[in-house]
């Protein structure tokens, strides 16, 4: 009835796995209760879960990053915890099997659910705004997909109380993740967490290019488009290129493990080395997905705050689309080590070093922007300037591991862990964090606190320092990755630096949350009534904060780049419209919020062997689909008589400013 | 997806299909559809059967599959070579490209590995 699933399942004999789950059950309840002590679920399930407004699902897609950064950091602060403790001979607290789960799941989390949710989220809010669209071009699929991503979600954090899940690292190399050496639900967990969640990324991707292609605003040509808009372009390019092959490879890999097929298998013919040589096909354009957007909003913060138009416009877009084509050409510098030979491995050490390039172009870009600007430094800014350096060292040693015979030395070493939290941290953490600080009060109506968000920004950039650079170190000393317990007096100090940088890092994820806090309760003093916060350029800044949920009463004529600055300029900024015109808007449906439940059942059930359930989700998903394609009625037209009365509320509150 | 016509902030409302997208045909799918059935189950069938050698299947079972794409461009997603369809002929470019650096870089990958890390070995009766 329940296929392998029993009550065995749930890790009772566990002190720290069933304190996490306790944990998570308290926060579970609390919101739930808040939520029914506020009478907040009509208004809840009206406004937000069936929500088709792009800049509602924008801002639930980083809810949800939130919540997983809180979630994977845990992760992380239990790992450098677990090390410092168990390198000078101690056993730790953790036992191999348990911390094995721990950096699995910190890698999963991070990628496919803090980074690329806080990533679409930024896009879906923005874009549309900047290219003066009503909403995206499929507003019922963006719904979908969001709640396909959250499915897979929920379904990583459920490992921890039913089952368990993959002790493999984050990418389920085979043959250790085949049936054969991890037998029990660990991998399955992670095959269909990433494959609910991946359909949601995908049709995510075709429904951004599709509104960027077909909805910018009359006058937009493509060169005329903000650099924000353009990465989220190539990075939609990029998803659509690069997740159907983890789509394949992770099914090529459930096959083997379902049906006893031998793709990847020691046994009978399979080929492991083909399974890293796919997943890398498709992991190397995914570090670009993440990165692009964050050169995206880096472009548009320094732009901003330094009041001058971003220098090298258009090598900055060529740079953003070699980026894009070559990110494809360099995949093989992720296992030098697995033995092409000497012309392999130089073509791709030599095409990784090329990709180099362009991305320099771009640091030179926002170094030239700055020079002779008035550059304000408010927290996006220190965000921006963080990255130009923190994420230039990481690219430095990255070119270096580009290097084969030096890569041979430092495969798999913690070098590499530095190498690419130094990438990644330094680039998409930081990209996000100043795309928040900046859009924040655009998509809900008020600043954030200034002073919280530069001691987060410095206890997050001293704490990367301090946890991260004693791990290069540790590399070149032949530390590897992955390890639970060592007996090396020499490498502990270096682990208890780290460890106390992790302490760091937490301190500025304690002051964000604290800026979210007190931003909400000074809400009145910090709030933006003039939609314009930043002086900024773009269109965004043309609409009221946040937004009206048709974005904008008249569809805006672009003339130039950077339009808004030009509208200012030209003084036809902040005026209303002579005419109010009816507009015609879509639906909220709760479909999409259906179709994400049954989606996250059916990869319970896949996990599970409970085939009874897979089938039933399957029929009634079909059918929820194919009622919903009958149903006509999904648009309606906002009377120009309420266009007026919303947006005369938001003259009003300009006039006291238009008249100083 | 009616929503995406109306919304286009330039389109002329009440219009359904603007820029001169190709329109689906239920003759169209059904021919996609018979040719896709059978693209797929002669392959299947080939190598079920064990009629032909191995290689021969493997060499069928890949042309038919690139057919298949074909099949699936022009009856599912209505490709055809009219310039109204200037970004669909861009995505094709950029999908060939992407896929042609794939399926090569793999090939070339895998060869050299076989050939450096299995000397004077068959690569399927390793076992």
């Amino acid at each position: 009835m329940f296929g392998k699933l029993t009550m065995s399942a749930m890790p009772m004999n566990q002190p720290i796995v069933m304190g996490a789950v306790l944990f998570m059950a308290i926060g579970v309840v609390v919101v739930l209760g808040t939520i029914t002590y506020f009478r907040f679920w009509r208004q809840l399930w009206s406004d937000w879960l069936t929500s088709v407004d792009h800049k509602r699902i924008g801002v639930m897609y980083i809810i949800l990053a939130v919540v997983m950064l809180l979630r994977g950091f845990s992760d992380a602060i239990m790992m450098r915890s677990q090390q410092a403790l168990a390198s000078d001979g101690g056993a730790g607290y953790l036992p191999p099997e348990h911390f094995d789960q721990v950096f699995t799941a910190h890698g999963v989390i991070m990628i496919f659910f803090m980074a690329m949710p806080f990533i679409v989220g930024l896009m879906n809010i923005v874009v549309p705004l900047q290219i003066g669209a009503r909403d995206v071009a499929f507003p019922y699929l963006n719904s979908f997909s969001l709640w396909m991503t959250i499915s897979g979600a929920i379904l990583v954090n459920l490992s921890l109380a039913v089952g368990n899940f993959a002790r493999t690292g984050w990418l389920a190399y085979p043959p250790l993740s085949e049936l054969h050496f991890s037998p029990d639900v660990g991998v399955d967990y992670y095959i269909w967490s990433l494959q609910v969640a991946g359909i949601g990324t995908l049709l995510g991707g075709v429904n951004m290019i599709t509104t960027i292609l077909k909805m910018r605003a009359p006058g937009m040509t493509m060169m005329r488009m903000p650099v924000f808009t353009w990465t989220a372009l190539c990075t939609n390019m990029l998803i659509v290129a690069a997740f159907p092959v983890l789509t394949v490879t992770l099914g090529l890999l459930a096959l083997d493990r379902y049906l006893g097929m031998h793709f990847f298998t020691n046994a009978a013919g399979g080929n492991p080395m083909m399974y890293v040589n796919l997943i890398w096909i498709w992991g190397h354009p995914e570090v670009y997905i993440l990165v692009l957007p964050c050169f995206g909003v880096f472009s548009e913060v320094i732009a901003t705050f330094s009041g001058k138009p971003l220098f090298g416009y258009t090598s900055m877009v060529y740079a953003t689309i070699c980026i894009t084509v070559l990110s494809f050409t360099v995949w093989l510098h992720h296992f030098f080590t697995m033995g092409s030979g000497a012309d392999v491995n130089a073509f791709f050490g030599i095409t990784t070093m090329v990709i180099a390039i362009p991305t320099g172009v771009k640091i030179f870009n926002w170094l030239f922007t700055m020079y002779h600007g008035r550059v304000r430094f408010d927290t996006p800014v220190l965000w921006t300037i963080g990255f130009m350096v923190t994420f230039t060292i990481g690219g430095m040693s990255g070119v270096l591991m580009a290097v084969p015979p030096a890569d041979f030395v430092l495969h798999n070493s913690v070098f590499l862990i530095a190498h690419f939290h130094n990438v990644i941290i330094g680039g998409v953490v930081f990209g996000c964090m100043a795309g928040y600080n900046y859009w924040f009060p655009k998509a809900l109506g008020f600043k954030l606190d200034e002073r919280w968000g530069k001691i987060s920004f410095w206890c997050w950039l001293v704490g990367f320092y301090v946890a991260f650079m004693p791990l290069y170190a540790l590399g070149l000393m032949g530390m590897t990755r992955r390890l639970d317990h060592m007996d090396n007096p020499v490498w502990h100090i270096y682990l208890m630096v780290a460890a106390a940088g992790a302490v760091v890092i937490l301190c500025g994820i304690l002051a964000q949350l604290v800026q979210l806090y007190v931003s909400i309760v000074n809400h009145a003093a910090l709030k933006d009534v003039t939609g314009d916060p930043w002086n900024g350029r773009t269109l965004e800044w043309a609409t009221a904060s946040p937004p009206s949920f048709y974005n904008f009463a008249e569809t805006p004529v672009v003339l130039s780049r950077d339009s808004f600055w030009d509208m200012k300029r030209r003084g036809v900024a902040f005026h209303p419209p002579v005419h109010y015109h009816r507009i015609h808007m879509p639906r909220n449906t709760g479909t999409g919020f259906i179709l994400g439940v049954l989606g996250g059942v059916i990869g319970f059930g896949m996990i599970w062997h409970i085939w009874w359930l897979v089938l039933f989700c399957l029929l009634a998903g079909l059918a929820v689909v194919v009622a919903h394609s009958f149903d006509e009625d999904r648009a309606y037209y906002v009377p120009s008589g309420e266009v007026a009365e919303i947006e005369g509320r938001h003259f009003q509150q300009l006039m006291p400013q238009a008249g100083d | 997806m009616a929503s995406a016509d109306v919304m286009h902030g330039n389109a002329p409302h009440g219009v359904p299909h603007g820029d001169g997208e190709a329109h689906a045909s239920v003759r169209g799918y059904v021919t996609g559809f018979v040719l896709s059935v059978l693209l797929t189950a002669v392959p299947f069938a080939l190598v079920m059967s064990g009629t032909v050698p191995a290689a021969t299947a493997v060499a069928v079972a890949i042309g038919l599959a690139v057919v298949q794409m074909v099949v699936h461009l022009v009856y599912f997603l209505h490709m055809n070579r009219a310039s109204s369809q200037s970004w669909n002929m861009a995505a094709l470019v950029f999908t060939v490209i992407i896929v042609a650096i794939l399926v090569i870089g793999s090939l070339w990958i895998m060869y050299n590995m076989n050939v450096n890390m299995m000397p004077g070995m068959m690569p399927v009766d390793a076992t």
